[in-house]
């Protein structure tokens, strides 16, 4: 029996019931394109997390001073915010193993100015490592250098945003003298813009100077508002904490059962836990789409059988004529495996169209999975042969003789 | 032609079924030779044991007892599939109710056997459909849906199905059965017709008549043969059909 005759049977067939074949075939097509669809969501969100994570560096641990976890609610006291030292930051920096950038940050709000024009903003005091941890890059000029933040030089490098308020007939700020109040800045360079963060923050308005001028030509202070830092790698950053609390900790000289007077967080735990969360839901999607499969699934082997039983008379015909048990099986087979997989093709393409639809209309970000379409399209043709291999046993096992008396 | 070649040896057939628990005999010792060419009717009431013997000639069922061979095949001994095969090869099939596939053109019911049969190409399948379709007189209607066709029709279009495979026996139950008396005879005109191009036909019915018509008859009571007698004077279907009235006047 050739394979293309089978074929050509079994095609014939469902031509005959086409409204009832297209029934069928729209379970699959639910089904497969909605795990598609699931999956593109699932992907797509859990993408462009990931991706606002390690646009802020996935990598980078904030030391903040005081015990966030011990105070609660309730505002630390002033004393309890004035615990990091720069001898804490030097400490980090020459000890820590597993430390790739170590920077202090002091900041401070503040107005702007460059004659006529204002600008409110906030400079940030730190050293050129912070650039590499948040991810910043120099668009023109250069970042300070080791001199100035030794004889805290009044420079300093401005953010876009900061940059069209000063300066809004597009001059070229470098080289040029602002003042952030009353203190004047030589402008050395520019910030790459980075745009609007995940939380809605303009990354682009800043200032940034070195964190010894910070503290002491405007704060005037000898405490740090914290340290940031940046693990070697991302698997690293546990290390990274436990090494951070322990030099801290002997900085301090804290006792054995003395708290922490400061609090690590590590972009990583924040990443973790939206991963966490993003899985859940790809999972949890992804299991109501493959119910939906199943029921159409189901769907198959149901009218399958109905086919069989209404055909009776048919295949008792084709045994006549000479179709042995197992040109039948294969006929019905074939049947079923034609509606799920050509349902499963048109699903893909649902699917596709569906994922781009969510994208485009409710500009929810989707990321369509490879393995998903593959995953589908493999499990909607093993749904095919599996629930249609029922039904077609039992047409080829029916006896002639009966089949052909079936009223 | 070999006239004397023997397509169909049945020696001794027994066939009992077990319903509720009782033995019920069938066939009791059935025994004939038919030879190449013959029209044959085999007759009997309901119950005398006729549908068991066409189903065990048409190697859709076996013996419980005795010997078949069908074309120098011993079927006795074959496998379901080897029946299968052999239906297919050997066997033309006519039904009292047509049997055709629904919505489907006459040509494509026709092509059926052969695309059970791998070693015919479309080609030559379709070649074969139209030549069997004329031979029936269905030339023009080679593309009509079995349902946009009469039961004459309809009929005429199964009798080409069982033409196509070229086979050595046409069995027909009750081929008539379903028609009116005057599409009855044209069906019979058209088996005579078969006949005298030397096709073998064994043609079961319960209706007396129609032995006429037919080279020979064996008659089934209870499971035995209680007659078999040859028809020399073979009476003309056609003659007949031409005395009827059409349904114009």
């Amino acid at each position: 029996m050739k394979f293309a005759n089978l074929f050509k049977i079994a095609l014939k067939a469902l031509n005959n019931n086409k409204l009832r074949c297209f029934l069928t075939m729209l379970g699959i097509i639910i089904g497969v394109a909605s795990v598609i669809t699931m999956l593109a969501i699932g992907q797509g969100s859990k993408d462009s997390i990931k991706a606002q994570i390690s646009e802020m560096g996935s990598n980078m641990i904030m030391v903040h001073p005081g015990n966030m976890q011990r105070s609660g609610g309730v505002r630390p006291s002033a004393e309890a915010m004035q615990t990091l030292r720069i001898a804490d930051y030097e400490a980090l920096r020459d000890q820590s193993s597993y430390l790739a950038d170590v920077s202090p940050v002091v900041n401070t709000g503040g107005q702007m100015v460059n004659g006529n024009n204002n600008w409110p903003s906030t400079i940030y005091g730190v050293t050129p490592e912070y650039m590499d941890i948040r991810k910043m890059s120099v668009d023109e000029g250069s970042i300070f250098s080791e001199s100035d933040i030794k004889s805290a030089a009044k420079v300093c490098l401005l953010g876009k945003t900061v940059v069209d308020n000063l300066f809004p007939d597009g001059q070229d700020p470098v080289g040029k003298v602002v003042r952030f109040g009353k203190i004047p800045f030589t402008v050395i360079g520019t910030l790459t813009p980075k745009g609007t963060n995940s939380m809605g923050m303009d990354q682009d308005d800043v200032v940034i100077a070195p964190y010894t001028t910070v503290m002491k030509r405007i704060l005037a202070q000898d405490y740090l508002g914290s340290i940031y830092a940046s693990a070697l790698s991302e698997d690293m950053s546990d290390e990274a904490q436990t090494e951070i609390t322990e030099i801290l900790r002997e900085q301090h000289r804290l006792k054995a059962d003395d708290d922490d007077d400061f609090t690590i967080r590590s972009q990583q735990e924040l990443s973790e836990m939206m991963n966490s969360t993003g899985d859940m839901m790809t999972i949890l999607l992804a299991c109501i789409a493959g119910i939906s499969l199943l029921v159409g699934g189901i769907g198959i082997m149901n009218i399958m059988y109905v086919s069989v039983t209404e055909r009776t008379r048919e295949i008792g015909l084709r045994m006549s004529i000479g179709a042995r048990g197992i040109d039948i099986l294969s006929q019905f087979l074939i049947e079923s495996v034609i509606i799920s997989v050509t349902g499963g093709v048109i699903g893909v393409a649902v699917g596709v169209f569906a994922s781009w639809m969510v994208n485009v209309i409710a500009r929810w970000p989707v990321s369509i999975q490879a393995y998903s379409v593959i995953l589908s399209f493999i499990v909607c043709t093993v749904t095919g042969v599996f629930f249609g291999w029922y039904p077609a046993r039992k047409a080829s096992n029916l006896d002639p003789i009966e089949a052909l008396r079936y009223e | 032609m070999d006239n004397d070649h023997i397509i169909i040896k049945v020696d001794d057939i027994r066939r009992n079924f077990t319903v509720g628990g009782e033995t019920v005999h069938a066939l009791r010792g059935v025994s004939f030779d038919i030879r190449q060419g013959e029209f044959v009717t085999i007759m009997g009431t309901s119950g005398s044991g006729k549908s068991t013997l066409l189903n065990i000639l048409g190697c859709l069922d076996t013996p419980s007892q005795g010997r078949y061979i069908l074309d120098g095949a011993d079927v006795h001994k074959m496998s379901k599939n080897q029946r299968a095969v052999l239906r297919n090869r050997k066997i033309g099939f006519v039904f009292q109710n047509y049997n055709l596939l629904p919505k489907t053109t006459a040509i494509e019911n026709v092509e059926l056997p052969l695309l059970y049969n791998a070693g015919v190409s479309a080609k030559e399948r379709r070649e074969r459909a139209i030549s069997a379709l004329k031979a029936v007189g269905l030339a023009e209607r080679l593309n009509h849906k079995s349902n946009q066709m009469s039961g004459g029709q309809q009929q005429r279009v199964a009798i080409a199905r069982a033409l196509v495979n070229d086979p050595v026996i046409i069995l027909a139950d009750e081929a008539t059965g379903n028609l009116d008396t005057r599409t009855s005879f044209s069906i019979l005109v058209l088996f005579q017709e078969l006949h005298a191009r030397g096709r073998t036909i064994i043609f079961v019915t319960h209706n007396p008549e129609l032995s006429a018509y037919s080279s020979r008859n064996i008659v089934l009571r209870d499971g035995r043969v209680v007659s078999d007698e040859q028809n020399p004077r073979m009476a003309s279907a056609k003659e007949m059909f031409d005395s009827l009235p059409t349904d114009d006047n």
